[in-house]
């Protein structure tokens, strides 16, 4: 599982110390795309990762106005983010989207294939529409490479859904003969 | 709102018995980039070779800014094919014989211009597609993703006013696909170049304005009437949002 700490691990391992504002700062530079960390986030998890031995207090740094606790990676916190990184993720045991239960749930509550149907176009127009906001970002031609990177990893995603939205409406009705037997 | 471009009606195409076209009515704005999806069999791309006079539709009209061209004669066609129209196909189809820069001259050659001339425009295609160092080499020399991008000078040197590409990346691995659609894309919006694109790739039908979709020979769904083309897409946001736009959140 990706947690907020080991990529703040990373982050960490990248600036040698470094306090929290600015651990903040970079983990939202660099990974462009990702959801931006809240400071309560930040600030939780800087906690626990000092708990369990992977950061300790390197400095208390004063700029302007209230001290600020710059940290660093202790051994074990190397030991813990080079586990991270070296453990492939484990490939998903259930079905996780909400499109697919979306579509059983419509074939199982509704008298026929009706809602289903449309829900489909509804989440297929939605999908196009996104996967055109992202692919602007391409030809925009001002992208850096991480957005990039970041967009085409949104796009394949959006692009598995579609391909699966057809297949499932080419069976919609098997499908829906046994989800209401 | 300007006459459209491109506008077909009640078009029918037969291959003997089999319909390939059924009734089909599209109508294409100048400057619009518009996807045609849907899979294969269901006429996509006779509709391409329809509208750009390759095939001529055995009922129904196609007007090209107004003037009929589905009854139109072959010499006709042929002429428009040459001169206001482009065409790019899955397998460029670059001469193998002519170097790169050749390859691009050649339709320029065909309208009467000096080689000379022609080259200049060819090679400044070419460096701007980022294969202008390839302008002395032979199609056997080059990647196929080079290859195709030299075959997009090639349709876009004339500066056609519609660019007919059929599955233009359906050869390519991803990112050189990618590099094609981008630079196809933004030579495009820079001439005000109308495009049609055929593909079964919903990451290449991103790329337009709006998609059509056909289904046993007929128009399932045309994002013109749907209301999710290029209205709905310029809702304000430019192009130096795209860090918004990536995470989702509208400021």
């Amino acid at each position: 599982m990706m947690s907020t700490a080991h990529v703040l691990l990373g982050v960490l391992a990248a600036q040698g110390v470094s306090h929290g504002y600015e651990l903040k700062h970079e983990h939202d530079r660099r990974l462009l795309g990702v959801r931006p960390l809240a400071f309560g986030q930040l600030y939780t998890t800087l906690a626990r990762m000092l708990r369990d031995g992977y950061i300790v207090e390197a400095a208390h740094q004063r700029v302007g106005g209230p001290d600020r606790v710059a940290y660093r990676l202790t051994p074990e916190g190397m030991t813990a983010l080079d586990g991270w990184l070296s453990r492939a993720v484990p490939p998903a045991v259930h079905v996780s989207g909400e499109l697919f239960v979306k579509v059983i749930v419509a074939l199982l509550a509704t008298p026929d294939e009706v809602t289903a149907r449309s829900y489909l176009a509804a989440q297929r127009a939605a999908h196009l529409a996104r996967m055109r906001e992202l692919t602007a970002v391409k030809t925009g031609g001002s992208a850096s490479v991480t957005e990039l990177a970041a967009a085409d990893y949104l796009l394949n995603h959006l692009d598995a859904d579609l391909r699966w939205m057809a297949t499932t409406l080419d069976r919609i009705g098997q499908l829906r003969s046994e989800v209401r037997s | 709102m300007s006459a459209p471009i491109l506008h077909a009606e009640h078009m029918e195409k037969w291959y003997g018995p089999t319909a390939a076209l059924r009734d089909v009515s599209v109508s294409i704005d100048k400057g619009e980039i518009v996807a045609v999806t849907g899979p294969s069999g269901c006429g996509k791309s006779t509709l391409l070779h329809c509208l750009s006079g390759i095939l001529a539709p055995q009922r129904g009209s196609v007007r090209f800014q107004g003037r009929e061209i589905g009854t139109a004669g072959e010499a006709e066609r042929s002429r428009l094919r040459r001169t206001v129209f482009g065409v790019l196909f899955q397998f460029g189809q670059v001469v193998p014989e002519l170097t790169g820069i050749e390859n691009v001259t050649l339709p320029l050659q065909l309208g009467g211009l000096g080689y000379r001339d022609a080259a200049v425009r060819a090679r400044a295609l070419l460096d701007r597609l980022g294969v202008g160092d390839l302008a002395g080499k032979r199609p056997g020399e080059m990647s196929g993703g080079q290859q195709q991008r030299v075959a997009l000078a090639r349709a876009l040197v004339t500066e056609p006013q519609v660019l007919f590409a059929d599955e233009p990346t359906g050869a390519l691995d991803s990112l050189a696909g990618e590099q094609v659609m981008v630079e196809l894309v933004r030579l495009a919006r820079e001439h005000g170049t109308t495009v049609l694109v055929v593909t079964h790739n919903a990451q290449v039908a991103a790329y337009a304005d709006r998609e059509i979709t056909m289904r046993d020979g007929r128009v399932d769904s045309d994002g013109r009437s749907d209301n999710y083309g290029r209205d709905n897409s310029s809702d304000g946001r430019g192009d130096g949002d795209h860090r918004v736009v990536l995470r989702g959140e509208v400021r």
